[in-house]
């Protein structure tokens, strides 16, 4: 019997890897990945789903599962990839022994993000397969084709989602699970162990089964054309979730042929074809011009092509149904304007939450100092950034306030303050403040510890109930290790310790804890449904 | 047959559970779905919107195009504003005309409210109001589902009806009972 699902895109790429017997699924949280580890911890037992510390960490225990001859996935928002790009490319190289699947959900248009990179980079400089679906159904089913390839190939396999794929729900037919591999460890040591004699040949056969990914991208049944009948004037090479909004504007009617590209290496042969039959190509792809710019070599300077390089498709942001009619030449009128009376209504942090009385105490103790900076990371603080309270002075990536702050010390910032959120320094915040202690930086470094991953929705955070204990194992004195209730009864207090830290010359720590009122009320709420 | 429906409203007012009975409708009606959602950093007050498409036929993009909705859901008056570009001319307007001011810029209520009448096809009632008086506060958001119940064609209120009670079924029959009522509020308040 075929059963039918309603389900986000995410909640599809995680039921499609439980069936297809993965043992493991390894992530950090991050919009817009997160549900597919939720999904998988709410509903299957059977697969190891605890959160990681980061995704640096996800992608070695995953490698480590694949090594052990099981099937294992690892999710992450894009910028994750950064973090993970250490092990994820010398997993090209190593290869793989049970299928791995390395998820990247990336933001195009940057809705919960800080920048708009294309994880499909990574996959073409790992020298690795990519799938990127185009719809939810697509999203289930090539995850068991994922892994298939992934075993035949020995390579792990990348798959590219944006997040109008990951955050959007439509009806998914599933299909009967698959068991888990058996435990079956690869012996083969000069595989896995990448000493440069070792990684030369293990490199070398990369390179030469790049020929087979091509062959795999050529017949693949992800890769497809939708075909006007005999000659066209314009072909479309549409990628992943672009096929979509090229297909809504009926291409057909239009007397436009197009190309579905949704595994790569990008199938040559079959875009030659395209461009025999047609006057012009357009590439619409979401994210960066990189299909373009191979289409480019391939065709030569001769060929007309058309893309977000050309200015047919915006050069940044998302693709949306308009701007794809638009390049090919669909305009729908406008029945209103836009709207007057509307105004941005941006995000703030809840009334109630710790974070504020944070920032309250850090305002009014920067007042008293010239020249006093905060260095902030990411997370919900990160809206500290907004009014009322304008509060920080940077926010790059996970991690960097400590690191940006302790540079800036050097340079004569003072006072040089980070504020980091706890989730945040279990990721990536730790190593920089061991910098910072051996260097003896004068910072004052703020653990906001809300007892949980929130920006993300609630997960749980690594290092809960263990940070003062990490503060004193990396070296900072335990006398500056301060811990505060962030209340707004405790004002006079929390502003005392911050301003005694301040004038410390040397590295502190202040941790203010209460827990997110969001997880607090959903907590109170659950015991109330069970009362 | 299609329809094209824009959810709106400000983090944390329920858009999302509208969208949830509709889909179930849709799902158990047979029809296609597609419905985009926003996660995230946003959920935080900020504006937040559904993009939520049904159909008889197969639906590919999962957002609507510019001029192209054929109803708007809002809790919301400044956001139902926010999207009617993507109005068709035949198009429907179903909001809340209970302002949520959390910024310091928002607008004269007087010229919202005249912008948003300016429109053809306008049904707005102060929902939380409605919610208040009749003893339900937290279910102003299927009060306004069933206020826009008429307007969604593709399915019916009896199938949104019956959504309401698989949806809420977990939650026992009390509240399975007051949000239907809630939705009988909001029908009937647009005969």
């Amino acid at each position: 019997m075929i059963e039918r699902k309603l389900l986000l895109g995410d909640e599809a790429i995680a039921l499609g890897a439980v069936h297809a017997g993965i043992s493991g699924v390894y992530a950090y949280p991050g919009t817009p990945s997160t549900e597919i580890t939720e999904y998988i911890q709410a509903n299957a037992p059977e697969v190891r789903s605890r959160w990681c510390t980061n995704e640096k960490t996800a992608m070695e225990a995953a490698l480590g599962m694949s090594y052990a001859g099981k099937r294992a996935l690892v999710c992450m928002k894009h910028v994750g990839m950064n973090v993970a790009a250490d092990a994820f490319v010398n997993s090209g190289i190593t290869g793989v022994n049970g299928g791995l699947v390395v998820l990247a959900a990336d933001d195009p248009s940057m809705h919960s993000s800080q920048n708009e990179q294309d994880s499909r980079f990574y996959g073409k400089f790992t020298m690795i397969p990519i799938l990127e679906p185009s719809s939810q159904q697509e999203a289930y089913e090539m995850m068991r084709y994922a892994y298939e390839l992934s075993e035949q190939l020995r390579l792990p396999v990348l798959m590219r989602v944006v997040t109008r794929l990951a955050h959007s729900r439509a009806g998914v037919e599933v299909k009967a699970p698959m068991f888990q591999n058996a435990l079956n460890p690869d012996n083969e040591r000069t595989h896995w162990v990448l000493l440069p004699g070792n990684a030369r040949r293990q490199y070398a056969s990369l390179v030469e089964k790049q020929p087979q990914l091509l062959a795999s991208a050529e017949a693949s049944p992800y890769n497809k054309t939708v075909a006007a009948e005999g000659k066209a004037r314009l072909g479309v090479v549409a990628c992943g979730i672009a096929y979509n909004y090229v297909m809504e504007n009926n291409p057909q009617q239009l007397g436009v042929k197009v190309l579905k590209v949704s595994q790569y290496p990008i199938p040559e042969a079959a875009i030659k074809a395209l461009a025999q039959e047609c006057d012009a190509l357009l590439v619409a792809e979401d994210g960066q011009p990189l299909v373009e710019e191979q289409v480019k070599g391939l065709l030569g300077a001769g060929y007309v092509l058309k893309g977000r390089l050309t200015g047919d498709l915006p050069r940044m942001g998302e693709l949306t149904p308009d701007c794809v009619g638009k390049a090919l030449g669909v305009e729908l009128p406008q029945a209103f304007a836009t709207a007057q009376n509307v105004m941005p209504r941006p995000p703030a942090l809840c009334q109630g939450c710790g974070h504020r009385d944070v920032y309250d105490a850090l305002n009014k103790v920067a007042a008293e100092y010239a020249d006093a900076r905060i260095f902030g990371d990411i997370g919900c603080y990160t809206l500290g950034a907004l009014p009322p309270f304008r509060a920080i002075d940077s926010c790059v990536d996970m991690g960097a306030s400590i690191t940006m702050a302790k540079g800036a010390a050097d340079a004569g910032v003072f006072p040089a303050i980070a504020v980091i959120g706890d989730s945040t320094f279990t990721h990536s915040g730790m190593t920089g403040l061991l910098d910072a202690v051996n260097d003896k930086a004068n910072i004052t470094v703020v653990i906001s510890d809300n007892l949980t991953t929130a920006m993300t929705g609630g997960q749980d955070s690594a290092g809960t109930n263990k940070f003062e204990a990490i503060c004193l194992g990396l070296g900072v004195e335990p006398e500056h290790v301060r811990v505060v209730v962030p209340l707004p009864k405790n004002m006079e207090e929390i502003t005392r310790i911050i301003r005694e830290e301040i004038e410390y010359k040397g590295v502190s720590v202040i941790i203010p804890r209460r827990e997110c009122i969001q997880t607090l009320s959903r907590k109170l709420r659950q015991k109330k449904a069970q009362q | 047959m299609k329809k094209d429906i824009i959810l709106a409203g400000v983090g944390g007012q329920g858009i999302l559970t509208i969208a949830t009975i509709i889909g179930d409708a849709a799902a158990v009606a047979g029809l296609s779905l597609k419905q985009a959602e926003v996660h995230g950093m946003s959920q935080r007050g900020g504006d937040v919107q559904s993009n939520l498409r049904l159909s008889t036929d197969e639906i590919y993009s999962d957002l609507i195009k510019e001029g192209a909705a054929d109803l708007i859901i809002s809790m919301e008056p400044m956001e139902a504003l926010r999207y009617v570009s993507y109005l068709n001319g035949e198009g429907w307007v179903v909001t809340s005309s209970h302002p949520f001011k959390n910024i310091p810029n928002y607008p004269e209520d007087e010229a919202l409210m005249n912008e948003l009448n300016g429109l053809p096809h306008v049904a707005a009632l102060p929902i939380d109001d409605v919610a208040k008086e009749n003893n339900m506060p937290k279910s102003a958001n299927v009060i306004l589902l069933g206020m826009a119940a008429r307007y969604i064609e593709i399915l019916t209120p009896e199938q949104l009806r019956e959504s309401i009670a698989r949806v809420f079924a977990s939650k026992g029959e009390k509240i399975v009972e007051m949000n239907q009522q809630a939705f009988d509020l909001g029908l009937n308040a647009v005969k």
